[in-house]
């Protein structure tokens, strides 16, 4: 089998195990308010540095390209209280032209 | 904000870039097939592209499991946070667990009622699924006459996608810190980790400004 199959079932199995294992974990670990505390602070935590390494990370390489350019345009976007599909739609329409014309 | 109407923005946009999926997948040497695999079976974006990266880059079967798994460690606490709010069983679960990713349970969570969470969840599940799937292969098919997603302007609107997700929740003061420290954290990483890494790196932060107060 070659390492492309093997990555592709090994990959597959795990995440979905990972995401099975997740919803199991017992409701009354989370009735504790400290875990609802950590659970709850998690997905921001987590989101926080997704946004962070994909408008900034190019592999283990950290850059200021046309992606952070569109993703400053979403921060202005989010203050002007504008709704979501205009956050999205400037950040990339901003980032395509900055690539285009950079 | 009408949850149909986040669901659906998140669904096209994210789902969209599965074009930048399927040609990634094509480039890094696997077949169309294969990509389509990926994004039915493993299902959460970050974990592919680490597939694709580590095996294009000849980094090996093993290292490409584990840092895809490593990506995929945030899905699980993601199904920890929707169990008690879905309350499913049986296939409903395992289909739940399926589609349990950072952008079912961003839309979800950034509803103010419960019944919206459950809707936000599924519908922004079910949709980037269908999307996300449907543009992999034609990223995969297309990959070299479509060029480079870039382009487009696609590798912005994820990150922008994922703010939008994240700006609802920024209401307290300790969760404007833990962003700003999860930013910090993640960078000064980003160059010393292999990819993942920096990401799962700041749950402790999560951990450690929930401990007290």
């Amino acid at each position: 089998m070659s390492t492309q199959w093997i990555a592709v079932i090994g990959a597959s199995v795990l995440a979905y195990a990972l995401k099975y294992v997740g919803s199991t974990i017992p409701e009354s670990w989370l009735a504790q308010p400290r875990v609802q505390r950590i659970n709850s602070l998690t997905p921001i935590a987590l989101l926080s540095a997704l946004v962070a390494t994909q408008t900034l990370a190019e592999k283990t390489k950290l850059v200021i390209d046309h992606r952070a350019a569109g993703v400053a345009v979403a921060i202005a976007a989010l203050i002007a209280k504008a709704p979501f599909p205009v956050v999205v739609l400037s950040a990339a329409i901003t980032s395509a032209l900055v690539f285009h014309f950079h | 904000m009408s949850v149909k109407r986040d669901s659906f923005s998140v669904s096209i946009t994210v789902g969209a870039y599965g074009v930048a999926f399927g040609a990634a997948a094509v480039a890094d040497h696997f077949t169309i097939l294969q990509a389509c695999l990926l994004s039915l079976l493993t299902f959460s974006g970050a974990s592919q592209f680490a597939v694709v990266g580590v095996v294009g880059a000849g980094g090996g079967a093993i290292n490409a499991i584990a840092t895809s798994t490593l990506l995929g460690t945030r899905n699980a606490l993601y199904g920890m946070r929707m169990a008690p709010l879905l309350k499913v069983q049986g296939w409903k679960r395992a289909a739940a667990a399926h589609v349990t990713i950072d952008e079912s349970t961003g839309v979800a969570l950034a509803q103010s009622h419960d019944d919206d969470a459950r809707q936000g969840f599924w519908r922004t599940g079910i949709g980037v699924f269908l999307f996300w799937n449907i543009f992999t292969l034609l990223g995969a098919i297309g990959a070299k006459a479509m060029g480079n997603p870039a382009a487009w302007g696609l590798d912005a609107a994820v990150p922008a996608a994922f703010l939008g997700l994240l700006w609802p929740r920024l209401k307290a003061r300790n969760t404007w810190a833990l962003m700003a420290a999860a930013i910090v954290l993640s960078l000064v990483l980003t160059p010393g980790l292999p990819a993942g890494l920096p990401i799962i790196s700041c749950a402790v932060l999560a951990i450690a400004i929930g401990w007290r107060e």
